[in-house]
């Protein structure tokens, strides 16, 4: 099936080129930080984890995310989804790739990766989270692959596949549950203490993946011959809605609890997110930014005749994804660390070479992601029934 | 050179085996001597824990005394990056409200707000840093409570650093060789970019029968170190003896340095 990635008209191609060169200005600065060290990053003693972090933790998200299309296909035998399961499980497999590649850019030591393998621990929740988000990237590389050449052989996928999919179930709550484990199990970081945030990690990852989902739908639409069907989008705009709606509360609960309850470290991160704490604001603009994205996503995906539209469907869904991307992909990870743990103040800023590195992560994703989705829709092209 | 294939395949036959030989050779070869000996001098304790008499560093002491940092910033070639974003300490100081955060009021009795307090890793007996460890590079030592690193095992990934509520961690952002300023001790190791360090309790000096070093430069008797298991250690005698503080206990970390004031 791989051949299919090689032959494409020169849109195509150029595409292609493109996310080459981006990959290759990434890897440029990687080697730069590869020799200085990660001092070339704007992370500090202060804020030792920046934006290679955050970006980690919102890509599991979208990651987990693709069992909303798997779990009403697969479960409550929602047809309408059959046709893009696949574009969910290769989204996954592309994000999934992104994650790990943001975890290896952020090593001081990425030579020693192994360790993590050849010292094994149960009690790091680190190392859970190296085994869950392998085993979620082989499960959906098994289960894509196999069902997608299924489908091209005009065959039911074999059988053995089928306890698969049941087990990527729970496997994608999985993900992201550790994930936010990594953050919710730290003494002393008041923001991440917070017993809602797997909860809150799996609806913001819900609204914002399936939101991915739907716009790479238009895309896919528009570029290529197989039409992923109106239905499916319909109902994916539902999840949507219900996940967006979910998300904004569980932001609410948090900034009620800790200012109802007065508690200064409570407050602290949200007020420097928002405020601005001690004069210092720099999140302040993206995280009102945030909230109008919000907002707007809200009203236009509850109307359902602005979700019915595409042309609104697809500007909800990009509110959507970027405020979703503000609120866990910059504000969530940077704000654990402010204040510090001597209630001091220290800012960070992503710095060009850094964010640089980071695009060449996403390029390397999208990359991924093109090549996937190509032979995954000249696959559903051949099989389509001739009109 | 030509060779058949089944020749090939008796070669790989006994390479392989060769190969299981080592580990029955390891097991046969074992003895009960230890691999390293001991020095009959050193310092062994169960539950090592320093106590900071701040009244005496505050009164007995000079105005801007730093003998004890700048004693373990030597001994253990600490570097001096010269950045507020990339410092590399072991031990320091800082104002009352910053490492007690949270307790200070308006009108404190004994004008505590911008008073400098030592500190430095809490050796803590939940240490939180070396829960979250994915390699065992950061490790509570079994026999004496002393939170270690294993430099040449770190990856790097500084979770420690987020796992710490005391900021005790440092992270090598740059090569910090060429920032050593102080004179190299050759009996500690250097450290390379990307790893991460913290205080010790001068574990390599307790072998040697020596006490931490920040200890013994103190010329008043401010820093205090013993075994808390002991009821005859001085620190058990001071702790029991006087109201101490230790940083955010409510976090239940039972951080091992004692606060006097």
């Amino acid at each position: 099936m791989l051949e299919r990635a090689l032959t494409g008209d020169k849109k195509y191609y150029r595409w292609l080129m493109f996310l080459l060169v981006l990959m290759g200005l990434g890897f440029a600065s990687y080697l730069y930080q590869f020799n200085k060290g990660l001092t070339i990053t704007g992370m500090s003693r202060d804020v030792s984890w920046g934006f290679y972090i955050a970006q980690f933790t919102f890509l599991v998200g979208v990651a987990a995310s693709a069992v909303m299309v798997v779990l009403p296909y697969y479960l409550h035998d929602v047809k309408v989804f059959g046709k893009i399961t696949i574009l969910g499980e290769f989204l996954a497999i592309a994000s999934v790739t992104m994650c790990l590649l943001f975890i290896v850019v952020d090593l001081g030591k990425p030579m020693r990766l192994l360790n993590v393998l050849l010292y094994p621990t149960p009690n790091s929740i680190l190392f859970w989270d190296m085994i869950v988000l392998n085993g979620y990237l082989f499960l959906n590389l098994l289960i894509g692959w196999n069902v997608l050449e299924a489908e091209r052989k005009g065959v039911h996928y074999p059988n053995w596949v089928k306890p698969l999919i049941y087990l990527s179930i729970p496997w994608a709550v999985s993900i992201h549950t550790v994930t936010a484990f990594l953050y919710a199990g730290l003494p002393g970081r008041h923001y991440w203490l917070t017993a809602i945030m797997a909860a809150r990690f799996l609806a913001s990852a819900f609204a914002s993946g399936p939101a991915l989902l739907i716009l790479l739908a238009f895309l896919v639409k528009k570029h290529t011959k197989f039409d992923p069907g109106k239905e499916a989008i319909d109902k994916l705009s539902q999840i949507i809605t219900y996940a967006m709606i979910i998300s904004m509360f569980f932001v609410g609960l948090e900034v009620f609890t800790a200012f109802y309850s007065n508690i200064p470290t409570h407050k602290e991160a949200l007020l420097y997110l928002f405020l601005g704490l001690e004069g210092h604001g720099r999140l302040v603009p993206f995280m009102w930014l945030f909230l109008i994205l919000a907002v707007v996503a809200l009203i236009l995906l509850i109307n359902p005749n602005t979700r019915k539209k595409e042309k609104t469907l697809k500007i909800a869904c990009l509110a959507t994804f970027f405020s979703m991307w503000l609120e866990k992909g910059l504000g969530l990870v940077i704000a654990g660390f402010i204040p510090n743990p001597f209630n001091e103040v220290r800012e960070y800023v992503p710095t060009i070479p850094e964010l640089m590195i980071a695009l060449g992560v996403y390029a390397t994703g999208f990359l991924v992601l093109t090549i996937l989705y190509k032979i995954a829709t000249s696959v559903k092209e051949e099989t389509a029934p001739s009109s | 050179m030509e060779t058949s294939r089944r020749n090939f395949l008796k070669i790989s036959g006994v390479c392989a085996l060769g190969l299981t030989a080592l580990p029955v050779a390891d097991v046969l070869g074992q003895t009960d001597l230890p691999k390293a000996i001991q020095n009959q001098q050193a310092l062994t304790g169960q539950h090592w824990a320093m106590v900071v008499d701040m009244k005496k560093c505050w009164e007995k002491g000079k105005e801007g005394c730093v003998d004890c940092i700048k004693a373990c910033h030597t001994v253990h070639n600490v570097p001096d990056i010269g950045t507020v974003k990339e410092e590399i300490k072991w031990i320091w100081t800082d104002n009352y409200e910053n490492v007690f955060p949270g307790q200070n009021n308006e009108y404190n009795v004994q004008n505590l707000e911008g008073r400098p307090f030592i500190t430095l890793c809490n050796h803590c007996t939940n240490p939180p840093c070396v829960r979250v460890c994915p390699t065992q590079a950061t490790f509570k030592r079994q026999s004496d409570g002393i939170v270690m690193m294993d430099f040449h095992r770190c990856i790097g990934c500084r979770y420690c650093m987020a796992g710490c509520p005391y900021g005790a961690r440092s992270f090598n952002w740059r090569d910090p060789r060429p920032y050593i300023k102080t004179e190299l001790n050759m009996r500690f190791p250097t450290r390379e970019r990307g790893v991460v360090e913290k205080c010790n309790f001068c574990a390599e000096r307790l072998a040697d029968g020596l006490l931490p070093a920040c200890v013994e430069a103190c010329k008043v008797g401010a820093l205090s170190f013993g075994d808390l298991a002991d009821p005859n250690s001085v620190v058990r005698k001071l702790v029991a003896s006087h109201f101490t503080m230790r940083r955010k206990p409510e976090l239940g970390t039972q951080p091992n340095v004692y606060y006097i004031v």
